[in-house]
C-alpha cells in the first residue's frame, strides 16, 4: 500500500517544535501520523482513529495507565499504548505504530510496512 | 449433550439474557446460537419502555450485545418447527437445531369488546407501538387506557405527556389490583387523579365506538357512562406466545405458555422455554426477574449443569406518573392466621403495610404506596425475622440504613438477578470495594437499580471505605485536589501529581486540573504546560464533531443580536462553507471548520465584536432570554437586560460541568428557565431565583431557592452558588446532582449561601470578583499571540494542505460530513423522521 519511497526516514519538524505531553498531526508520503513527545520519548501511530473514522488520535490527551504511556481518543476516549498502537480497551483493536527518532534536533518518521 | 446448534425463537430481554448467560459459561464457544428476531431492532428493555416518551430512543434502551459464535436473524421471525428433522422455519429459510430455546414472550391481551379494531386503538407492547401512538396523538385531544394496573398507568402518563385529557377504566375495583391492596389502591388513585387523570374503577368497558372519520372516538362503560377518547391503549393483560409450541405438537399449561419442569425442559429434551412463554409446571410469569432466572437455568443445563428454576420473587417496585409504588412477597396477606401492620399518613400521603406470620416475628410480605425507601431492606428481609420494630422500618431511609447489616446472609438483595447477602459479603471480602465492582462481579443492582443504596451499605458494613480517588493518578477527590490546588498555591500540573499523586496523568485528571486552576485564574489556558491538560475542545476552543472538523459557536448574550452582526455571522459561514443550526441556546452553531481555519474564521468573528461563546468549555454557556418586557404585553420585568448582564458577569467561568442558565420575564416562564442550572423567574416586585434544573436524558425542574429579590441580592446569591458549586462538586457533576449528593440537600446549600453557616460568604463573594475583572476573551487572546496560533495547523510538516479527511455533501443546502448519517453507518435501522418532541 506504502509505497517504496515511504519506507525510508522522513524529515517532519525540528524537535523543539512539539510540546511536552501533546501531539501533534504530520503528513507522511500521504500517510496520517500522530506524534507524541513524552518525558519518556518521542512516539509515532497512526492519527486515524479506528472506532469513529476520523484523523484525530493527535489531538487526544497525553498519560500513562500503570507504566504505559498513552492517548486517549478525543472522541470518544478509547485508551491506546502510545509503545504499540494497541487499544487498551477494547481487546483487538490496534492502530499502525511508525518509528520514529531525533537526529541532529530534526524528528524523523519512517512508516512501518503493513504487517 | 455438550455442544452444537443452539436456535433461539425471540430476541426479547430474557432471550438476549439467555444468550449472554451462555456466552459466559461457554467459554470455548462449543454451542454455535442462532437467535431468529420478529422485531427489525435488538433487545431493548421493556421495563423502561415508558422512557421513550421522556426523550430516551433505541439507542438508550438497547440491551443488545455482540458475541462471537452468535447470529442475530433480525426481522426474520420463525413461522414453525419441524420436531422431527430438528429445523426452526421462518419466513425466508430454516434453521437446524440440537437444542431449541423458545423465548418469543407475550402478547398483549385485547379484549373481544366490540369496536376494539378501530383505528386509534393501541397496544403498549414494543417501541414500534409507542411510535404509532406518539404520532397518532398529535392533534387529538382525549385518551383512555383500559387496565389500570402497571402498564395501564404507565401508558396513561405517557397520554398525558403527549397532552391527551386522559382517563383509565380498570374492571377490578382499584388501581394495580395484582400488586397492591385496597388501601394502598385508594392513595394510589388519589396521586393520580391529582395528575387529572380520571379514574373509572370496578367497570368493564362494553364497546369503543367510532366518529364521523371512522376511527376510534369514545368508550362505553358497562354502567352506562361515555368517556370521549380519540385515542384508546389496550394495558388487559399478556397472554404467552405459544403458537409455534402448539403447532409443533408441545404440551401447553393449563393458562397457556409452553408446558416445562423446573429445568424449564419441555418432555421433549431438546425443547426448553424461558420467559413470559414459558409455563413452569404449569405457572407463567409476567415479570423479567423470573425470566432472567430461567435464562440463567437453561444457559446451565446447556453446559452440563443442574440447575432448577427457583420460584418466582414476584416483587416489584417502581414510580409511576411520579409515585413510588412497591409490593412483595405475600402482599394480599393470603398466608393463614397472619397479621398486618398498617401505616397511613393522608397529610404525608404514605401509605404502608407489612404482612407478619401469625406470631409476628417474621415478614411475609407487604405493599408500600408513596414512599418506597424501606423497600430494599424489606424485600429482602422476607421469610425470615423482622430486621427492626415494624413503624421503625416503615419510618423511612434512616432505619433501613440501620438495618441493612443486620440481614441474614440467604436474604436476597436483588431480585432481579438473584444475588443474596452472602454473594455480596463474598465479592467484598474479594476485593471488591465499590458499588461499580459489586455490580460488574455479582450483576446485583445492574437491571432495576432499587438495590443499589443496599449495595452501599452493605460495603459500609463491611468497613470498605468508597473511594473517591479521581483516577489511578489522584486518591483524593475533585473538590479535595481544589483545596490542595487553592490552599497550597499550586499552579503547575507537574508540580500537583509530584507531591500528591503518581504517573502522568490521563485524560480524567488532566482536564479537571486544568478546570480547577482556570477557575482560580491562571492566566490563558492554552499557556505552558496548562495547553497540555485540555481536553481537545479546550485546547482548540472549538467543539470536536464526529468527522474531526470543529463547530465554533460566538458569545451572543441573553440571545440579543444586532442585524449587523448576524449579516456577519452570515457572511462568515457562507465564506468558510459553513453549516448553520440555531441553538436551544439562543446562538448560533457553525459546523464543519477546519483546525487551521479556526484563526481565520475567529479574526473576522472578533473584529466584528464578537467573543468566544464558551460553547466548547465546562463552563457557562448561555443565559437564555424571553423578550420580557421591553416587548411582551404580559412581562413584568426586563428580563433580557438581566440575561445580557448575567452573561456577561459569568462568562468564562470554568467549573466542573457545563452551566446553563435562563431568565423569564413573567411566570409564563417561555425562556424555561426551570430547566436550568440556575433560573430567574421574574415577579412584580423582583426575582424569583430556582437552581439545580437540567434538560437531557434525565430532565429535571429546577428548585425554588429565593424569592421576590432585587437584582442586586439576586447577583450575591448566584455568585456564592457558583462558587460554591466550582469548589465542591465532583468531575462533571452538573448543579442538580451536586445539590442531591449534597448531606442535608437544598437547605444546606441555603445555609451556607444565605445564612453563612460555613463562615465562607467573603470568600465566595471574592473568588467571583476576581473573575469578573479578570476576564478577558479567549479567542482574542490567542489572535494576538504567535505562539498560541501556532497550535492551529494541519500538519507540523505541511501546514500548507488541509486535511484531506475532511470533505462534505449537501444536504437540505448545507454541507454536511460526507459518511451519512452515524445510525446507517453502523448498519442500523434508519431512525423515525423527526416528530414534535413531547414536553411536560
Amino acid at each position: 500500500m506504502t509505497a517504496a519511497t515511504a519506507l525510508g526516514w522522513v524529515t517532519v519538524c525540528p524537535l523543539d517544535r512539539l510540546d511536552r505531553d501533546r501531539g501533534v498531526a504530520a503528513l507522511v508520503a500521504g500517510v496520517q501520523v500522530a506524534i507524541f513527545r513524552t518525558a519518556d520519548g518521542l512516539y509515532a501511530i497512526d492519527n486515524l482513529d479506528p472506532v469513529s473514522g476520523a484523523y484525530v488520535l493527535s489531538r487526544g490527551i497525553v498519560g500513562s495507565r500503570g507504566e504505559v504511556p498513552t492517548v486517549a481518543s478525543p472522541l470518544h476516549k478509547q485508551v491506546y499504548d502510545l509503545r504499540t498502537g494497541d487499544c487498551l480497551d477494547l481487546p483487538g483493536v490496534s492502530v499502525a505504530r511508525h518509528q520514529i527518532r531525533c537526529h541532529n534536533g530534526m524528528v524523523e518518521v519512517r512508516l512501518r510496512q503493513e504487517g | 449433550m455438550t455442544g452444537g446448534n443452539v436456535v433461539v425463537i425471540g430476541n426479547g430481554m430474557v432471550g438476549q439474557r439467555f444468550v449472554d448467560a451462555l456466552r459466559a459459561r461457554d467459554p470455548q464457544g462449543l454451542w454455535r446460537v442462532t437467535v431468529l428476531a420478529e422485531e427489525s431492532r435488538p433487545a431493548y428493555d421493556r421495563v423502561r419502555l415508558s422512557a421513550y416518551f421522556d426523550g430516551a430512543d433505541e439507542q438508550d434502551l438497547n440491551l443488545h450485545t455482540a458475541h462471537d459464535g452468535v447470529e442475530l436473524r433480525l426481522g426474520e421471525p420463525a413461522t414453525g418447527v419441524d420436531r422431527d428433522r430438528r429445523v426452526v422455519t421462518t419466513t425466508t429459510g430454516e434453521h437446524p437445531y440440537d437444542v431449541l430455546v423458545f423465548a418469543t414472550g407475550s402478547y398483549p391481551f385485547v379484549p373481544p369488546v366490540p369496536g376494539s379494531d378501530l383505528a386509534g386503538v393501541f397496544v403498549y407492547r414494543t417501541l414500534d407501538d409507542l411510535a404509532a401512538i406518539r404520532r397518532y396523538a398529535k392533534d387529538r385531544r382525549t385518551g383512555a387506557v383500559i387496565g389500570g394496573g402497571l402498564l395501564g398507568l404507565e401508558a396513561a402518563n405517557a397520554l398525558r405527556l403527549l397532552g391527551l385529557t386522559t382517563s383509565v377504566v380498570e374492571f377490578a375495583p382499584r388501581l394495580m389490583p395484582v400488586q397492591v391492596d385496597t388501601a394502598g389502591g385508594a392513595m394510589l388513585r388519589r396521586y393520580v387523579e391529582d395528575l387529572d387523570v380520571a379514574c373509572h374503577l370496578g367497570v368493564a368497558t362494553t364497546a369503543l365506538r367510532s366518529g364521523a372519520d371512522g376511527a376510534v372516538a369514545a368508550l362505553e362503560l358497562a354502567d352506562g357512562a361515555v368517556l370521549d377518547a380519540d385515542l384508546v391503549v389496550v394495558a388487559a393483560g399478556i397472554r404467552p406466545r405459544d403458537e409455534l409450541a402448539r403447532a409443533a405438537g408441545l404440551d401447553i399449561g393449563p393458562r397457556g405458555g409452553v408446558l416445562v419442569d423446573a429445568a424449564c425442559r419441555s418432555p421433549d429434551e431438546r425443547i426448553y422455554a424461558v420467559g413470559e412463554c414459558a409455563a413452569v409446571d404449569g405457572t407463567c410469569y409476567g415479570l423479567v426477574a423470573p425470566g432472567y432466572a430461567m435464562a440463567e437455568v437453561v444457559a446451565d443445563r446447556l453446559v452440563g449443569g443442574a440447575a432448577t428454576f427457583p420460584g418466582a420473587d414476584t416483587a416489584t417496585k417502581l414510580k409511576l406518573l411520579g409515585v413510588d409504588v412497591a409490593s412483595f412477597g405475600d402482599a394480599h396477606g393470603a398466608t393463614p392466621g397472619c397479621l398486618d401492620v398498617t401505616w397511613t399518613d393522608p397529610a404525608a400521603r404514605v401509605y404502608a403495610k407489612l404482612v407478619l406470620s401469625d406470631d409476628a416475628s417474621t415478614l411475609l410480605g407487604g405493599v408500600l404506596v408513596g414512599d418506597a425507601g424501606a423497600y430494599p431492606t424489606l424485600r429482602a428481609s422476607v421469610g425470615g425475622p423482622l430486621p427492626a420494630a415494624p413503624l421503625a422500618l416503615l419510618a423511612g431511609d434512616d432505619a433501613v440504613g440501620a438495618t441493612a447489616g443486620a440481614l441474614p446472609a440467604t436474604a436476597q438483595v436483588c431480585s432481579c438477578n438473584a444475588v443474596t447477602r452472602g454473594d455480596i459479603d463474598t465479592a467484598i471480602a474479594d476485593g471488591c470495594a465499590d458499588v461499580a465492582a459489586l455490580k460488574a462481579c455479582t450483576r446485583a443492582g445492574t437491571s432495576c437499580g432499587s438495590c443499589v443504596p443496599m449495595l452501599k451499605q452493605l460495603l459500609d458494613a463491611a468497613g470498605v471505605v468508597q473511594s473517591k480517588a479521581l483516577c489511578e493518578h489522584f486518591d483524593v477527590s475533585r473538590q479535595e485536589l481544589f483545596d490542595i490546588v487553592r490552599v497550597r498555591g499550586i499552579r503547575t500540573f507537574s508540580r500537583l501529581i509530584a507531591e500528591h499523586g503518581r504517573g502522568q496523568g490521563c485524560d480524567i485528571c488532566k482536564p479537571v486540573v486544568a478546570s480547577i486552576l482556570a477557575s482560580l485564574g491562571n492566566g490563558h489556558i492554552l499557556d505552558g504546560e496548562q495547553a497540555s491538560l485540555q481536553d481537545t475542545n479546550d485546547h482548540f476552543l472549538a467543539n470536536l464533531q464526529r468527522d474531526g472538523s470543529y463547530s465554533v459557536v460566538p458569545r451572543i448574550p441573553g440571545g440579543e443580536i444586532t442585524p449587523e452582526k448576524l449579516i456577519v455571522i452570515g457572511e462568515v459561514a457562507r465564506d468558510f462553507n459553513l453549516y448553520t443550526k440555531i441553538t436551544g441556546g439562543q446562538r448560533i452553531d457553525l459546523f464543519g471548520a477546519r483546525v487551521d481555519q479556526l484563526p481565520q474564521i475567529w479574526r473576522r468573528l472578533v473584529d466584528a465584536g464578537f467573543e468566544s461563546g464558551h460553547a466548547y468549555g465546562k463552563a457557562l454557556r448561555t443565559v437564555k432570554s424571553c423578550v420580557g418586557s421591553t416587548w411582551c404585553r404580559y412581562g413584568v420585568q426586563d428580563s433580557v437586560g438581566l440575561a445580557v448582564a448575567l452573561e456577561l458577569r459569568y462568562r468564562g467561568l470554568r467549573a466542573p460541568h457545563k452551566i446553563k442558565s435562563a431568565v423569564s420575564g413573567c411566570a409564563r416562564e417561555c425562556a424555561e428557565a426551570r430547566s436550568k442550572d440556575f433560573g430567574v423567574i421574574a415577579t412584580e416586585t423582583g426575582w424569583n431565583l430556582y437552581v439545580g434544573g437540567n434538560g437531557g436524558f434525565r430532565p429535571r425542574h429546577a428548585d425554588l431557592f429565593a424569592t421576590d429579590l432585587s437584582t442586586e441580592a439576586l447577583v450575591t446569591l448566584i455568585d456564592r452558588f457558583l462558587m460554591y458549586y466550582i469548589r465542591t462538586a465532583d468531575r462533571l457533576q452538573r448543579t442538580a446532582a451536586w445539590i442531591e449528593a449534597m448531606d442535608g440537600g437544598l437547605d444546606h446549600l441555603r445555609a451556607v449561601i444565605v445564612d453563612d453557616s460555613l463562615g465562607l460568604c467573603a470568600e465566595l463573594d471574592a473568588a467571583m470578583a476576581r473573575h469578573v475583572v479578570s476576564y478577558s476573551d479567549e479567542w482574542r487572546d490567542v489572535l494576538s499571540d504567535a505562539d498560541r496560533l501556532r497550535r492551529f495547523t494541519s500538519f507540523v510538516n505541511a501546514p500548507e494542505v488541509p486535511d484531506p479527511s475532511i470533505t462534505f455533501v449537501t444536504e437540505r443546502g448545507q454541507p454536511v460530513p460526507v459518511g451519512g448519517h452515524a445510525s446507517e453507518a453502523q448498519g442500523r435501522q434508519p431512525v423515525a423522521l423527526g416528530l414534535p418532541e413531547v414536553r411536560r
